[in-house]
C-alpha cells in the first residue's frame, strides 16, 4: 500500500457557497429595479465601507502595515474622479478606474519614502503625508481651494439613473476589489502575506522578501482607497478637503476591521456590515452613538479578541477557499 | 561520516557585534567546508544564537565579512541569503500560528531561491513533512502544536527550503530519548545527502556523534575549533563551558 496526498482548497462548504455568492450577485444587480432611491444610496454606503474595510485589513492585517493615512488615497481618488471628469471631460464611470490606477501609481514612490518607517512612527508618518496632501490640496484653485469642489458629470443626468449608476459602479468596484482579494489571498502572494501576518521573521527566513510583498500589498490597497474615494465624490457629488482626508476615515477603518477581525477576509466585511446597521440606527443620538461604538470596541477586543468573525468561525471554516487541505488516499499497488 | 570536499563554502572573518555594551562576536574567524557538518558549543550568553543570526542575515554586522562561495553575504537580507540556500531553525520555535502544518511548510518550499512550480512545491511540503514525522498534523493549525512537533516543524519548514547550508539552534533540547535518535538519523542524513550543516547544541553526546568538527565559543570569541575531541579535551573548553568533571571518553 501506498500513502498519497491530495491537496484541495477549502472544504465541501466552499464547493457550494459560490453559487449562492452568484446568486446574491444576481440579486443585487437586479436590485435598483425593485428597490427605492434611498435604499441604493444605502447600499452604495455599505459597498464603500466594506471596500474600505477590506482594502485597510490587507494593509495591517496581513501586510502588518498599521496605517492611519490611508485617507490620502481615498482624497486622491475623489478629487481625481472630479478633476478627470469634469476638468479633461472624460466619462465618470472611466474617470473612476483612472483615478484608482492613478492612486496605484502615486503611492509605488510614496512606499519608498513611508517604508522607511515602522511600527508606531509609520502609522503617524502616513496620517502626516496624508495632511501634507490635503494641505496641498487647498492651495489649488482649479480644485476649489480649501472650499472643495463639486462634481458636475452627472447634471445632465435624471436624480433615479443618476442614483442607478452609481449603485451599479459601487456593485462592480465591490465585486472587484472582494474578487481580487480572494484570488490574491489564494495566490503565491497571499500565502506570503499569510506567513507575514504570522511571523515577519520567521517568513523572511524562509525566503519571503517582506519588503517586497509589503510593497506589492501597499499599492494594491491604494488603488482600492482610491476606488472608494472616486465612489465617495460620486455619491456626494461634492469633495471637500477636510472631510475627505479626514482620519475619521482610518478611526472607522480600524474599528470595522477590529470588531469583525483582523487577518480573515470575512471579518472587514461582517465589521463592515455590522458597522453600517449601527451608524444608520444610532447617527441620531449623538453622543450616546460614540459612546456605544466605544463600548462595542472595548467588548469585542476583551472578549473576543479575534474579532466576531474569528469567534464565530474558530479558524475552522472559511467563506471563500483560501485555506489549503490535505486529505490522505491510499493506493493498492499492481491493482 | 561523509566524505566533504575541500572547497570553502562559508566563510566568516572577522566578525564584530555589540548590543550596547555587550560584545557578542568579537573577531570571530572561521571556514566552513562544502558538505561537512560543524557543531558549535559554549555557555548561555556566548553568542551562539547571534552567530546563527548574523550568517542568515537576522543581525547585521558591526564588522567583518561573512561569505558563502566567496560572494559576500554583508549587504543581502535573509530572504535573499535564503534564496543562496541558506536555511535556520529557531532555538525557540516561530511556527506561523493561524497557519496550518502543510500551509506552514509549503511557505518554504514556495519561496527558497528555485522557484518551484507549485505542484512541486507542494510534494516538497508533503515530503518534508513525512520526513519530520509530522504527517498526523497536515491540517492543524501550528499554534496547536506541542512544543516537540512546534521543533519539528522548524526542521520541516528549513528542509521544505532545500538549503546548501542548514543551521541549526539547539534542535535536539527537550527532545526525549527515543525522540533523539530519529532526529540525528534525519540529520546525518541530510549530511550525507551533502547538505552542510551548522549545528548549536548543549546535548554535546548527540553533536559529536554527527559533526566532522567541533567549534567552542565563550564571551564571543572563538575559544577553539578541530576534531571534536581534540576541542572536548583543549583545557581552556573544559574550564569555561564542560567544567572539570567532564568525561571526554563518555561521549564518543
Amino acid at each position: 500500500m501506498e500513502i498519497s496526498y491530495v491537496v484541495s482548497r477549502g472544504t465541501r462548504l466552499n464547493k457550494v457557497l459560490p453559487f449562492i455568492f452568484a446568486a446574491l450577485l444576481l440579486a443585487l444587480v437586479a436590485l435598483p429595479k425593485v428597490l427605492a432611491i434611498p435604499y441604493q444610496v444605502k447600499f452604495v454606503q455599505a459597498f464603500i465601507l466594506i471596500i474600505l474595510a477590506t482594502m485597510w485589513n490587507l494593509l495591517a492585517g496581513f501586510g502588518g502595515l498599521v496605517s492611519i493615512g490611508q485617507q490620502a488615497f481615498i482624497g486622491i481618488g475623489a478629487y481625481s474622479l472630479v478633476y478627470i471628469s469634469d476638468i479633461q471631460g472624460i466619462n465618470p464611470f472611466v474617470a473612476l478606474a483612472l483615478a484608482a490606477v492613478l492612486c496605484g501609481v502615486f503611492a509605488l514612490p510614496l512606499s519608498f519614502l513611508v517604508f522607511r518607517l515602522s511600527g508606531g512612527y509609520f502609522a503617524i508618518g502616513t496620517w502626516v503625508i496624508a495632511e501634507i496632501i490635503k494641505l496641498f490640496v487647498v492651495q489649488v484653485k482649479t480644485l476649489g481651494g480649501g472650499s472643495g469642489i463639486s462634481l458636475g458629470a452627472f447634471s445632465g443626468m435624471g436624480r433615479e439613473t443618476r442614483i442607478a449608476a452609481i449603485y451599479w459602479s459601487a456593485l462592480v468596484a465591490i465585486f472587484l476589489t472582494l474578487l481580487s482579494t480572494i484570488l490574491l489571498m489564494r495566490s503565491k502572494l497571499g500565502l506570503a502575506l499569510t506567513a507575514i501576518r504570522d511571523d515577519e521573521t520567521a517568513a523572511g527566513v524562509l525566503g519571503v522578501n517582506v519588503l517586497r510583498n509589503r510593497r506589492s500589498v501597499f499599492v494594491m490597497v491604494s488603488m482600492g482607497f482610491g476606488l472608494a474615494g472616486g465612489l465617495i465624490a460620486m455619491s456626494n457629488l461634492r469633495v471637500q478637503p477636510d472631510d475627505i482626508f479626514s482620519v475619521n476615515y482610518s478611526a472607522i477603518m480600524i474599528f470595522m476591521v477590529v470588531i469583525g477581525g483582523l487577518g480573515t477576509i470575512e471579518g472587514p466585511i461582517f465589521g463592515a456590515i455590522i458597522y453600517y446597521f449601527l451608524q444608520d440606527r444610532l447617527k441620531d443620538y449623538g453622543t450616546w452613538y460614540l459612546i456605544i461604538l466605544g463600548l462595542l470596541g472595548i467588548a469585542i477586543v476583551s472578549l473576543a479578541p479575534e474579532g466576531l468573525w474569528g469567534w464565530i468561525s474558530r479558524n475552522r471554516f472559511s467563506l471563500f477557499a483560501t485555506k489549503y487541505r490535505i486529505s490522505q488516499m491510499s493506493k493498492e499497488r499492481g491493482a | 561520516m561523509s566524505v566533504h570536499s575541500n572547497e570553502n563554502l562559508l566563510s566568516v572573518a572577522q566578525i564584530q557585534k555589540r548590543f550596547g555594551r555587550v560584545v557578542v562576536a568579537d573577531g570571530i574567524t572561521f571556514d566552513v567546508k562544502n558538505g561537512e557538518a560543524l557543531g558549535i558549543v559554549g555557555p548561555n550568553g556566548a553568542g551562539k544564537s547571534t552567530l546563527l543570526n548574523l550568517i542568515n542575515g537576522n543581525e547585521t554586522l558591526d564588522a567583518g565579512e561573512i561569505s558563502f562561495r566567496n560572494e559576500s553575504l554583508n549587504s543581502l537580507n535573509p530572504a535573499e541569503r535564503n534564496h543562496k540556500g541558506i536555511a535556520r531553525t529557531f532555538q525557540i520555535p516561530k511556527p506561523f500560528a493561524d497557519m496550518t502544518v502543510y500551509e506552514n511548510v509549503l511557505v518554504g518550499s514556495t519561496f527558497q531561491g528555485k522557484r518551484l512550480n507549485n505542484k512541486r512545491a507542494s510534494e516538497i511540503a508533503i515530503e518534508s513533512i513525512s520526513r519530520t514525522g509530522l504527517e498526523e498534523y497536515f491540517n492543524t493549525p501550528a499554534g496547536k502544536l506541542r512544543l516537540l512537533d512546534r521543533k519539528r516543524l522548524e526542521l520541516a519548514r528549513a528542509l521544505a527550503c532545500q538549503p546548501q547550508v542548514l543551521l541549526l539552534d539547539e534542535i535536539a533540547g527537550g527532545l526525549t530519548d527515543s525522540e533523539l535518535p530519529i532526529l540525528l538519523d534525519i540529520i546525518r542524513e541530510l549530511n550525507s545527502s551533502g547538505v552542510t550543516i551548522i549545528w548549536i547544541e548543549h546535548i554535546v553526546h548527540a553533536l559529536v556523534s554527527v559533526v566532522h568538527r567541533l567549534m567552542c565559543i565563550a564571551g564571543g570569541e572563538l575559544i577553539a575549533i578541530g576534531k571534536p575531541q581534540e576541542v572536548l579535551a583543549n583545557s581552556k573548553v573544559i574550564e569555561l563551558y564542560l567544567g572539570s568533571d567532564f568525561e571526554v571518553g563518555g561521549v564518543a
